[in-house]
Formats: structure tokens, sequence, C-alpha cells
């Protein structure tokens, strides 16, 4: 018996803001631990909390991206629970009417494109950090409330998907429209995207749900899809041998590549949410929603569409340009430039993505601007450099941040296209390369290529390659009749 | 409906409140006294009227993002009973 998975994702993401939710603390990473508090996130007795204008527009640029209905009015509420990182004992979070509602996340699957609903998108205060102290023996934990009241964006997915591949696919397209509409920085080494996921299986074409089993503490993609099919499998298990599986939730050990009982769903937690009455209402107005509408980019998905639709790139092409959406801006000012989408694509997945890849840094640190490299691309494209001389253009316009004709004036690298000019040097090479010259006379064609290679060598990159090869071949074919 | 010593039990529990059994009972019936109070506003007719969220006219309070200075770490801790490598030492975390 095969059962259908069905599965939801919890995700939550720190904005990208300076200052806390409620207070002015700062929010970097990293700092020394409790370095970056005061009484309000510190929830000492009468603090009062006073929102930041810039995390609500974040969260609402994201509930726009999702394609949310907004609530034009809304409020937070508390959630009240105990642990050692949530100094208040409660977290002001949205429950009863969140930011935004009813929306979906496109994403490509199995060659076409899927919807994945949106459950809800709203905005709360991030908890501290729990150190567990790992020395033997240790009866006590540590905690940094460095953390406490940064601003964190919850997205509740419906339970839209089936299978470990549609939730992978979830997780990155959501990752992807979080970094390009600006939202969070999505570093999951440091917490900034997290997941939660719900799992449970049903036989197939039935309509009712089976039992849920939630999993925390999955601080990866790659912890997620592991989770989920060891998740998957587990259940199957245990109703293939006429098992049930319990209403419960699961803490993910992604060391040991299993997960283990949290609590039953029997002892759930109520966390008797009200109204916070410590905040007033917040509206949004129709200028204000238009604003931020407009501010919501076009997404990696349109884009690889328009890419391949208007600019004529291959669908692998247009998919890791899109990947980013620095990159994508980058592509698109070279663009503007010079109009050869597919030469200009070639020179930034060959060239500048193997150097950022090298160096592992961002195309913001790239120090050729789009418009300077376009003219190196169009130098290369209209044969006035060859394409290995350009690559070396490049790596000295990076060097001394110099442009492509200078430097092509300087180095000489003009591209010797004159036959005048590279006949001698190919009278050379026959000369030097008898080997080669006796191979392709006694029919091993293939020899072209190291003749030519060596043409290339002696020109330092520079002779125009159609050109050579056409002398090369004349040359041998005469050289052929000769007896 | 009455309150029950259950009830009162399981409130206390979610607050984590040790109470005695003479507490248990009394806080029943006081609980029982205020929800027959707040009760008679039911019989109010309430139809067509917007829930309140909150009793202040004011809407929209905001604050810029901008960071500012926090505690020193020495203050931050003041009040913790316990702490240790700049942390508050809390009674060690079981999940």
């Amino acid at each position: 018996m095969r059962y259908e998975a069905v599965i939801g994702l919890e995700t939550h993401a720190e904005l990208l803001t300076e200052s806390k939710l409620w207070c002015r603390c700062g929010t970097r990473f990293g700092e020394p631990p409790n370095t970056q508090t005061c009484p309000v996130c510190l929830g000492m007795p009468g603090v009062l909390p006073v929102l930041n204008k810039r995390a609500f527009e974040l969260a609402l640029k994201a509930a726009l991206a999702l394609h949310c209905v907004i609530n034009r009015e809304t409020f937070f509420d508390r959630k009240n629970y105990y642990y050692p990182d949530l100094p208040k004992n409660y977290q002001v979070s949205q429950n009863y009417c969140n930011l935004g509602r009813d929306g979906y996340l496109e994403m490509s699957a199995d060659g076409g494109i899927r919807r994945v609903g949106i459950w809800n998108v709203h905005l709360e205060e991030d908890a501290g950090k729990n150190i567990h102290v790992e020395s033997p023996g240790a009866d006590y934990s540590l905690v940094d409330l460095n953390r406490a009241g940064v601003p964190l964006l919850e997205v509740v997915s419906a339970p839209d998907m089936h299978s470990v591949e549609e939730a992978e696919a979830f997780m990155h397209t959501l990752r992807r429209l979080l970094l390009y509409c600006e939202v969070s920085d999505c570093k999951m080494q440091e917490g900034s995207l997290r997941f939660e996921a719900s799992v449970s299986l049903r036989r197939p074409g039935e309509e009712k749900l089976g039992s849920r089993v939630e999993i925390k503490n999955l601080n990866s993609i790659k912890a997620v899809t592991r989770c989920l099919a060891y998740e998957i499998e587990r259940q199957s298990r245990l109703l293939r041998e006429g098992g049930a599986v319990e209403m419960e939730t699961r803490l993910w050990d992604e060391a040991g590549g299993r997960s283990e009982r949290m609590r039953s769903k029997e002892r759930a937690q109520d966390y008797r949410y009200f109204p916070e009455p410590d905040l007033v209402p917040f509206v949004v107005d129709e200028g204000w929603l238009e604003r931020v509408q407009a501010e919501v980019p076009e997404l990696s998905l349109g884009r690889r569409r328009r890419f391949v639709r208007d600019h004529g790139l291959s669908e692998y092409d247009a998919r890791v340009l899109t990947e980013e959406r620095a990159v994508a801006d980058y592509f698109e000012a070279c663009l503007a430039a010079h109009n050869e989408p597919k030469s200009v694509a070639n020179w930034i997945m060959n060239e500048v993505l193997a150097i950022l890849n090298e160096r592992k840094v961002s195309i913001a640190e790239f120090e050729v601007p789009p418009q300077r490299f376009a003219e190196l691309i169009e130098a290369a494209d209209k044969g006035k450099v060859t394409a290995a001389a350009a690559r070396e253009i490049l790596g000295k316009m990076i060097e001394t941040g110099k442009n492509a004709a200078t430097l092509i004036e300087e180095t000489g690298a003009e591209t010797i296209g004159q036959e005048e000019d590279l006949a001698p040097i190919v009278e050379q090479v026959l000369a030097e390369a008898r080997k080669a010259v006796q191979d392709y006379l006694g029919g091993k064609k293939k020899a072209i290529g190291a003749l030519l290679g060596q043409v290339m060598r002696l020109t330092g990159g520079k002779a125009d390659p159609k050109l050579a090869r056409e002398i090369l071949l004349n040359r041998l074919e005469e050289m052929a009749r000769q007896p | 409906m009455p309150i029950t010593r259950e009830q009162v039990e399981y409130v206390a529990h979610l607050s984590r409140l040790k109470l005695s059994e003479e507490e248990k009972d009394r806080f029943a019936r006081q609980l029982d006294a205020i929800l027959q109070a707040v009760e008679k506003l039911n019989e109010l007719d309430t139809d067509g009227v917007e829930p309140l969220v909150h009793v202040a006219p004011r809407r929209n309070v905001f604050r810029e993002d901008a960071a500012g200075e926090s505690l020193p770490r020495e203050e931050a801790l003041r009040n913790a009973p316990e702490q240790s490598e700049g942390c508050f030492k809390v009674p060690r975390i079981i999940e």
C-alpha cells in the first residue's frame, strides 16, 4: 500500500532591520552575549514596546510578494508560554488578525508551474538563544538575549505539498523570494531562516488528513529534506504494520539523522492568546499599500520566464542567471550597453560566476561594472579581440580598474586578423611541428587542433582563430598536393 | 457553568503557580463570581458591533528603524540570580 504524504511548512525569517522590533537595540549577529539588550527586550516590568516601522513594511512587502490578502487593520497578540529564552513569558505575535492571509507561492515543479497556498504571513519577535553546556555533569544552561526581540517574519504554508522534492522546491523558491525582496538575508548558518514541518500520510484519493506530526529544530533546507524523508518512511512503516500515527511534536536530530518525540498532542500547549494591550492597532491605508506594492520586485520565476521569452535564453541559462537578483540585474545592465543576450549570458556564466565562485564573494563585490564588462564583450563579439585575449583583459580590468579599450591598446591585444600578419606565423608552426603535420597528411585530421593551438600560443592567443584555421588548411592542402 | 477545581488547577499549571488546597477552592469561587459578572454583558445585543481591540483611539504608533545604545552587559545581568560567561545561568534545559 502506497501512502500520499501531506506536507506543510512554517518558515521563520529574521527581517533585515538595524534595530529590534520593539526597542532600539541592534540586531547584529555574532556580538558578545547579552550586549544588545535593554529593559524592553529583557522584559523588565513597566516597559512599553514601540513598533519598528521598517519591520512592519518589510513584512507587508513579503505578504504582498506572496499574493496575500492584506488585513488593512491588524493587531498583535500575546502568546503565553514559559521558556528561559523568552524573558517576558509571552511572545508578541499575531494570531487573530495576521498581516497577510490566503496567498500563494508560485514555483516550478515537474517542468510546469505549481502554486502552493500560503495560509498566513505575520510579524512577531524572535526569542533569545539557549546555550546547552556540553561539559559533563553540567546541571545548567546559559541564555543569551541578544536575539530576543529581533523582528521575525512567519510564513505558514497550506499543507499543499506531497513529496520531499516539492517541499524542497518550496523552500528554495521562498528563500529566493525573500532575498529578491530584500526582506531577509536568509543566512541559515546564522539562524536567519528556519523551518518547521508538519507531515501526515493518507491513502491516495482520500480527503481526510491523517494524524499530523510536527517537527521542529530544522536549521537548513537539507535538514528539512532529510527529516521529511525519514518521517514519511517512519509513518509508512507504522501504518503498514497496522499501527497508528500519533499526533505529536518531534525534534530533529541532524547529527543522528533521526527524530525524537518532544511532546504528544494530548499535552498540547495552550498558549492563551489574547490581544496585546501594550500596542495599538495598525492601519495600512491605500497610499501606503500602493507604495509598498510598487517596491515588490519582479521575482525570480517571472524574470526567468521573461529571459527565455524576450532574450531567447535557454531554460538552463535563464535559471542560472535569475538564481540571485543581483546577478540578473547585472545581466540586464550589460544588455543595456550591448544587446547580445546569448553572448552576455555566456560571459557572465563562464567567467564572472566562476570568478565569484572561486573567491566565494557575491556579484556586489565584482570590480568590473556592467557597462565596462559589456564593452569588453562587444569587442570580443566584433572580433576586435579573441575570446582568449578578452579573458586575459578581464583579469587585467579586475586588477587595474582600467577599461577594455585602454587595456587592448596598452597590451596590443588586438586580434591579428590580417592574412599577411598571420601567414609567417603559420609557416613557422608548420616548420616546427613536424609530427602534427605528418599526422595530418597521414589522414589524422584531428591534428589540425594541435597546429592551431601552436598558432594561438605563438600569438599569445591573439590570432583570429577562423582566419588562422583557414590559412593552415590551405597550406596543408598545398603540401598534400606536393609529392 | 461553575468553575471547577480542575479548571483552576489547569490554569495554575499554565501559569506555573503552586496553589494550596484552600486557595484552589477560594479561587474557584472568586473566578466563578468574576465570570458571572462578565456573563451579564452577554445580555446586550452586539449584532453588527465590531469587536474592540484596543481602548485607546490611536493607531499606527511607530518608531523609525535606528539602532541606539544598549545596556552595558553588567547592567543587563544585574538582576540575574546566577550568571556565567556573560550569560544568564538557568537550570539545565531538557527538551
